[in-house]
């Protein structure tokens, strides 16, 4: 079907007038879009998800550092607490920290990983819907659903602003990324579709004006574990919103607040590795050596 | 612009860290490859401002080179590219360098082969890019669009004659930029098409008086 998506008020309507759920509309748009079947997107969407079960699967065995050297062998840290500790919230919190940083220790490998919605923040949406998946024994279908959940809601936050970093900050990235894991939580809990929008800005509500600092330029300090925080916050979104507890700034206006927010935010702030942690002395520091270390060529 | 999917959200599968500085740099060097279309002996890559700085650790040197040798961005090659047998008789080197004047994501690829060839590409962000120079010549190629490239006479008729045996084929012209080099009389085209052109039309072109260089840039693959 022919769908223009660009809020998430139009999508509801859309969803209450046809009386069908938000992944629903997406397919039947992007099969219309693009001239081809609902079965092909599903298709496409799944390849994603096992592209993203076999990074996680990956990234759990390995504590290869990146290429600076600086991280990688965080999530063999997470695999060897558990294996004779509870994480405080018990096993599905545990995989889900785990499965976030074990996905973006991938990325600073050069391992293959899928960039959702970038590959600063690939840690995030599977985290939740494997985690969630394994937790409560999802068939394929199911998971599909989530992550065309997903994946609509980072459309509709992409009309307003590009999802980089440098346009506004990692509101954009890890930010849109846990807008995104938190309706596909909602989705995969059984949510209604005002429910699964309002996880979804509940989650970008509560980290507006976050920074991307990166230490020397590269995905990795503060990336990492700040993919595992934010998996875990779109947990809290969900649940607030699976017990109708409602953003009172209505969903669309949160996201305009989030755009105004990037602008106002400080270029030094934004991708620019002039600022933040980034232009702390111990970040300075570091990204020095990694230059002096490219320099000397080992 | 081109229209928006859902794939972009959740997409690409691609090897990491970057999708600016590994995933576009690796795209850069698949359109450098189209757009050079033959063997590579040599070739030597400039890498400015944030590629310069950051492109190390971030595999972009690596990705430029897979991407010009066809690997795909989501290979597992892109790590281990400089052991592989392909790229072994190939001369490389690399050069980094500051410059304000240039967007902070970017490249020249200076190729060598049956032709010497200059190519000076963006990456714009989440992945996308741009080629915007081929020797003297400003060009716009981003890989969205299967991109026709001429170089010819600069003579009056020429657009003309191209775009009548575009028409034939019933194919839709998306865009259309020309530039030219006053020195040479070389005249550049850029054509984005709606679909590909066939073999055929692309001799019939390359056979127009004058035309002295035809590529038909493929779209890049997701």
């Amino acid at each position: 079907m022919e769908y223009e998506i660009n809020t998430f008020d139009k999508l509801l309507s859309i969803c209450k007038e046809k009386n069908k759920k938000i992944y629903e509309i997406m397919q039947e748009k992007e099969a219309f879009d693009f001239e081809t079947s609902v079965e092909n997107v599903r298709e496409k969407v799944y390849k994603n998800i096992l592209a993203m079960k076999s990074a996680i699967k990956n990234g759990i065995k390995s504590k290869e550092k990146s290429y600076s050297g600086l991280c990688g062998d965080d999530c063999n840290k997470l695999v060897e607490r558990y294996k004779n500790k509870k994480a405080i919230f018990g096993s599905i919190f545990e995989n889900i920290i785990k499965y976030s940083i074990a996905t973006m220790e991938e990325n600073l490998r050069m391992n293959k990983i899928v960039a959702c919605p970038t590959a600063g923040s690939c840690g995030i949406v599977p985290a939740v819907i494997v985690g969630l998946s394994e937790a409560i024994d999802l068939d394929k279908e199911e998971e599909i659903n989530a992550l065309i959940t997903a994946g609509t809601i980072g459309y509709i936050v992409s009309s307003k602003v590009s999802m980089a970093g440098a346009v506004a900050g990692c509101q954009a990235e890890c930010g849109v990324a846990s807008m995104m894991a938190a309706s596909a939580a909602s989705q995969i809990m059984g949510a209604n579709e005002e429910q699964i929008i309002q996880a979804a800005a509940l989650a970008i509500k509560n980290l507006l004006g976050l920074t991307c600092d990166p230490v020397g330029g590269l995905v990795e300090i503060p990336c990492v574990k700040r993919n595992a925080f934010f998996a875990v916050h779109a947990i809290t979104a969900a649940e607030l919103a699976l017990a109708d507890i409602y953003s009172k700034i209505p969903p669309d206006e949160v996201v305009d607040a989030m755009v105004q927010t990037g602008q106002l935010m400080s270029p030094l702030l934004k991708e620019t590795s002039k600022g933040g942690l980034a232009y702390t002395k111990s970040g300075i520091c570091i990204s020095k050596e990694i230059v002096g270390k490219y320099a000397n060529g080992s | 612009m081109k229209q928006r999917s859902l794939f972009d959200i959740i997409s690409p599968i691609m090897t990491g860290p970057s999708s600016s500085h590994t995933a576009g740099a690796l795209r850069l060097g698949l359109l450098a490859k189209n757009i050079y279309n033959m063997p590579v002996k040599k070739v030597k890559f400039i890498l400015y401002n944030s590629f310069a700085q950051t492109g190390l650790g971030h595999g972009t040197d690596k990705a430029l080179i897979a991407g010009l040798f066809g690997f795909r961005v989501d290979s597992e090659n892109i790590k281990n590219i400089f052991t592989l047998p392909q790229i072994k008789n190939v001369e490389y080197e690399y050069e980094f360098i500051q410059n304000p004047d240039r967007h902070p994501n970017s490249v020249d690829f200076i190729i060598d082969g049956e032709l010497s060839m200059k190519i000076s590409g963006n990456s714009i962000g989440a992945g996308i890019v741009e080629i915007i120079k081929i020797d003297d010549f400003d060009v716009k190629i981003s890989g969205e669009y299967n991109t026709l490239l001429l170089f010819y006479k600069d003579k009056p008729g020429m657009i003309s004659k191209v775009s009548s045996l575009i028409q034939a084929e019933n194919i839709n012209i998306a865009s259309l930029e020309c530039d030219r080099n006053a020195r040479g009389r070389v005249a550049s085209m850029c054509i984005c098409l709606d679909s590909e052109l066939s073999a055929n039309i692309l001799k019939e072109i390359q056979n127009i008086n004058d035309v002295y260089y035809v590529r038909n840039i493929k779209k890049l693959e997701d």
